[in-house]
């Protein structure tokens, strides 16, 4: 079994903080693909479109008879080989979490592996390979114990592949509406040890409040993202102490582009969703690099709850999903610069939220806890991107498959 | 499959040695010069006697042996690169060899150099090879170490045996480094001194592993005539094997090319393991000897323990093994690493050792294994080779 | 110097016998704008972005992008503003005469009142009541109401929004059909976020002073502070908008001179 994690000790103040470097991060683009299918928690191997054979490291063709390769979900059973513990590196890295331990399985897919083993595992052992992203945003294959273990998320090698909110602090944006409440709660539940709550106009109320002040581990700050000196404000009060961001703000109107659109309602939401967003990686970012190596509450993770018609566009939402695109091109701007540091960059993706803002759409839509829940399966997984919902789930699935039909039929 | 023609109207000789050093401020250039200014004052040959080049090197970038070719002032008619690490040495022969007794060369320098700046190491395994990058290095970046000690891991459950069995093998090669002047490492090591090291990958500890440094190894393939025009000692060839990628689907490495050819090798060679007066073995990590032990057929696997009990690899013991010290006691210069095994064969039945001469030394059996792509060295070779003309 | 009116204000300010009241408040990000119910048009609220502060992007040099509605903090609200003025001649802020800029000011201390009811209506009865008191409101003044409100700025208090909307004191259409056609005003002035009350659009016409002073072409000022330093008769507001081309009003510095006396 692990041994469970101990809540953080306060920080010795003569003491420097560890660097957060990543792991080396070169990679082939193969593997590159290979990272974008691990972002989104799918185990995966190429698999030869003639022969059917999966292989690996990743190929670019067949090593059996040369045909082309796909990546395809494969079954996550393996068994464990070989195992050492490496103690000497020249990495800076593993030698910062050295010893570190890996060894090689045997996949039920079919090729072998050299993988990280969990603390639970031993050669000889049935394992349940995941494929996680490290700290760089590179593909790395994890073999966990089959059956669930004591504390089994604490080992110390997994936690560097998640963002696992246990014992962290984090900062969500916007605590003034029901999706930044429902997380606030769904973080608390999940084991952070602070939710700081956003609140956009401390002049005014909102509901739910009284609920989120009660709430011993919730503070609620003030926290404006349509405004710089407010985002810096914050973010000089409380950067050195936030693990993981969770960016809930959202403009919703129905518009159209020609027809029945507002120009103000469009520069409002690309004030706050856009311009919002990156003041909150230029407020938070810098602070957040420096500690991203920093103990059991190392800064973590920077999450963006943005709508999935950001992927096509959507008629009646023309507006929201030109910002929710524009959101999305920062925080892939935002994941390139965050993994030179080792802070992982999320993107969940939402359908239409069950609020005031959709009462004309017809379900699905999506609950604000369902958002929560998104959010913490992606912290704890160490996702790139995750859908929240079926509706989001949905256009994601068809988006892949055909990114231009979706597009087509999303906007007529 | 059709035979190996034998390797008639070909020779080896002046095997060179530049001096290794642990850490250098020089290139790989600089050193692959030194290997060359050392075969000149062997033979007296200038730049443009050489109408063959061969060479091996991780540390020339962005160089190639082309780039080489004109740094160096030469003008081969026929040259080659060999990326392959410590299995260079035995192909480097190979191909020379063919291109001698084919008339392609007249006179080849054989050239393998590396150097070692600090941070060189981590440098280049970091771009080593597409697969260690993508699939290897990101686990722990153990480097060789963390291969190799999964591998040793396998091999210890699979055929019990242990580090006790290793031990004797790298004792007997620090022994055999002691009487060699330029070995790095001189300084005794004892069983427990082995025992007792610190563990680097585990099951792998200190003196399973090779130091990196910068060196270079060199060597001359020519005819009969020239060698005697040019008044050098010769051996011949008697019989290569090279083998890469065998036994795609082991699961975990424990053998080598070599068990898929050495039935090949000793029937050209004309003799067997029992015949011969050492092995130049590749020593990166104590399995690799174990392995070839078997796949070159002194023993079953199974028999191993047993054997390197019944054995003595010292110089002047039943079956002397990398007599100059091996790489694990002599240095590893990169690619002049997978060299080592040519030149100190050569200069034991050329009797012109660097350290101890093996007592009537006339048969050295070498061994290349080389880069490890991924999970598992991928090239290997081997040579019988023989004294001819004494000079 | 010649003896006459502009040379004798200028020896009154400079020996301090004429004093300079400001009566605007500080244009931050965090000043309050009014709100109405999300699904219309918002008042985008102050906005600033640094371009550059002796910096890689300007060495020598420390300037922003400031960004804001025309009715954003301290402001001025032109007759456009108010579908009642759409068609007042010259009712846009680039078109008002520059002599607008310029006028005296009653001030009617509500402050007590509100402080007791933030819903307060000032009416046609409380206006001639307080004639009687202070004497008959001049014509061609800014009316302005003393509420203390502005002490609220930075605080819930001050927009006041409840679950039923906004609480703040203002007139009804009595008084401000008063203030217009039988006192002649310029405008009013008022220290709260709208020259209207709070609960202003469940009035009957709803938002009486918008629609009833910008029909007659009169105007408004807005989000002042400092009422409680002029006197209730003898301050001069100076007042100018920015020229912006048809504009509906503009954020401003609004002074006020008072004799020196009186501070």
């Amino acid at each position: 079994m692990t041994d469970p994690l101990s809540p953080p000790v306060k920080k010795d103040p003569l003491k420097n903080t560890r660097m957060g470097h990543v792991s080396p991060g070169l990679r082939s683009r193969a593997a590159r693909a290979m990272a974008v299918r691990a972002g989104q928690g799918r185990f995966v191997l190429q698999v030869c479109d003639y022969c059917c054979t999966a292989t690996y490291p990743p190929r670019d063709r067949c090593p059996k008879c040369w045909g082309t390769l796909d990546w395809q979900d494969q079954p996550t059973g393996a068994t464990v080989m070989t195992e050492t513990t490496i103690r000497v590196t020249t990495d800076l890295f593993f030698k910062e979490h050295a010893p570190w331990r890996v060894g090689s399985v045997q996949l039920e897919a079919g090729p072998t592996a050299i993988v990280h083993l969990h603390s639970d595992v031993r050669p000889g052992d049935r394992v349940r390979m995941e494929l996680k992203l490290d700290r760089g945003g590179n593909p790395a294959l994890f073999a966990m114990p089959e059956k669930e273990t004591p504390n089994m998320v604490d080992d110390a090698q997994y936690r560097t592949f998640t963002a696992d909110p246990k014992h962290r602090r984090v900062l969500v944006t916007d605590g003034r509406g029901p999706v930044g409440q429902a997380m606030a709660k769904a973080l608390l539940k999940a084991g952070a040890r602070a939710v700081f709550l956003g609140n956009g106009d401390t002049t005014m109320r909102f509901d739910g409040e009284a609920e989120m002040v009660a709430h011993e581990n919730v503070e609620i700050v003030p926290l404006n993202v349509t405004d710089t000196n407010s985002v810096t404000k914050l973010a000089h009060q409380l950067g050195g102490r936030i693990d993981i961001v969770v960016n809930t703000a959202a403009v919703t109107r129905q518009s159209g582009v020609a027809f029945g659109s507002k120009l103000t309602d469009l520069q409002a939401g690309f004030e706050s969703e856009v311009t919002g967003l990156m003041r909150l990686a230029q407020g938070f970012g810098p602070a957040m690099s420096a500690r991203s190596d920093d103990g059991t509450n190392s800064a973590a993770a920077f999450v963006d709850v943005a709508s999935v018609y950001g992927l096509t566009g959507r008629a009646g939402f023309a507006g929201q999903a030109a910002t929710a695109a524009a959101r999305l091109a920062l925080i892939s701007g935002l994941r390139g610069e965050m993994a030179q540091t080792g802070i992982r960059v999320i993107s969940v993706l939402t359908g239409p939220v069950d609020d005031v803002w959709h009462q004309h759409v017809p379900p699905p839509k999506t609950a604000p806890a369902q958002i929560a829940k998104s959010v913490i399966d992606a912290l704890t997984r160490g996702l790139e991107i995750n859908c929240a919902g079926d509706a989001a789930k949905d256009l994601f699935a068809r988006w892949q498959a055909d990114p231009f039909l979706t597009i087509r039929e999303e906007n007529q | 499959m059709v035979g190996q023609l034998p390797y008639d109207g070909v020779v080896i000789c002046a095997p060179v040695t530049v001096p290794y050093v642990r850490f250098s401020v020089e290139t790989a250039h600089w050193w692959a010069g030194g290997a060359m200014q050392a075969l000149a004052r062997e033979t007296g040959l200038g730049p443009a006697d050489f109408d063959g080049f061969c060479f091996a090197s991780f540390s020339a970038m962005p160089d190639s042996v082309v780039g080489m070719v004109q740094h160096l002032g030469l003008s081969p008619r026929w040259m080659d690169h060999i990326p392959t690490g410590g299995a260079s040495g035995v192909m480097a022969l190979r191909r020379a060899a063919r291109a001698v007794q084919c008339g392609d060369a007249e006179i080849v320098a054989c050239v393998a150099a590396d150097t070692n700046q600090i941070d060189s190491f981590r440098q280049t395994l970091a771009g080593f090879s597409r697969f260690s990058q993508d699939a290897t290095y990101p686990y722990g970046f153990g480097g060789p170490n963390a291969t190799f000690a999964m591998i040793t891991d396998n091999f210890f459950r699979k055929y019990n045996v242990s580090r006790q069995d290793f031990a004797k093998l790298c004792v007997a090669q620090r022994d055999n480094a002691l009487s060699n002047p330029i070995a790095l490492l001189k300084k005794p090591l004892t069983h427990d001194d082995y025992l007792n090291a610190r563990p680097i990958a585990d099951p792998v500890h200190l003196f399973d592993c090779v130091m990196p440094c910068a060196g270079a190894e060199a060597f001359i393939v020519t005819t009969p005539e020239k060698a005697a025009e040019l008044g050098l000692s010769t051996a011949r060839l008697s019989a290569t094997i090279e083998r890469h990628n065998a036994y795609i689907d082991d699961p975990v490495q424990t053998r080598g090319g070599w068990a898929r050819d050495i039935d090949a090798l000793w029937s050209a060679a004309g003799c067997g393991p029992q015949d011969v007066d050492m092995l130049q073995a590749y020593d990166d990590y104590p399995v690799i000897v174990a392995m070839q032990l078997a796949d070159l057929g002194f023993c079953d696997k199974t028999e191993l323990p047993g054997f390197i009990a019944d054995n003595d690899f010292t110089i002047t013991g039943s079956l002397p093994l990398n007599t100059n010290g091996g790489q694990l006691s002599a240095g590893q210069a990169g690619a002049a690493g997978g060299f080592q095994n040519v030149t100190e064969g050569l200069r034991q039945i050329l009797h012109c050792p660097l350290g101890d001469q093996v007592p009537d030394a006339k048969k050295a059996l070498i061994s290349g294994f080389g880069l490890v792509n991924y999970d598992r060295g991928v090239c290997t070779g081997a040579a019988v080779i023989e004294p001819e003309d004494l000079r | 110097m010649s003896n006459s009116l502009l040379s004798d204000l200028a020896g009154a300010l400079v020996s301090g016998r004429v004093q300079m009241v400001d009566l605007t408040n500080t244009l931050s990000p965090d000043f309050p704008v009014i709100v109405l119910p999300p699904e219309f048009g918002q008042c985008a609220p102050f906005r600033m972005e640094k371009v550059s502060r002796y910096d890689e992007n300007g060495p020598a040099w420390y300037w922003n992008n400031i960004s804001m509605n025309e009715h954003t903090g301290t402001h001025f609200d032109a007759p456009a503003h108010w579908v009642t003025g759409k068609d007042v001649p010259s009712n846009t802020v680039d078109a008002i005469p520059a002599r607008e800029f310029m006028a005296p000011a009653v001030v009617i201390d509500i402050s007590a009142e509100s402080a007791v009811d933030p819903d307060f209506v000032v009416t046609r009865e409380f206006l001639t009541k307080w004639e009687v008191e202070f004497g008959r409101i001049p014509p061609r003044h800014w009316i302005a109401l003393r509420t203390d409100w502005y002490k609220r700025v930075g605080t819930a208090d001050y927009v006041n929004m409840q679950e039923d909307g906004a609480h703040s004191p203002g007139p009804d259409a009595s008084a401000v059909e008063f203030m217009v056609h039988e006192r002649d005003c310029i405008g009013l002035a008022v220290e709260t976020v709208g020259t209207d009350a709070g609960q202003a659009m469940h009035f009957n016409p709803p938002l009486p002073a918008h629609s009833i002073l910008h029909g007659n072409g009169r105007f408004g000022l807005q989000c002042l502070t400092n009422l409680d330093k002029l006197p209730t008769f003898g301050a001069m507001i100076i007042a100018c908008p920015l020229k912006i081309e048809g504009g509906s009003g503009s954020p401003l510095r609004v002074v006020a001179m008072i004799e020196g006396k009186n501070v």
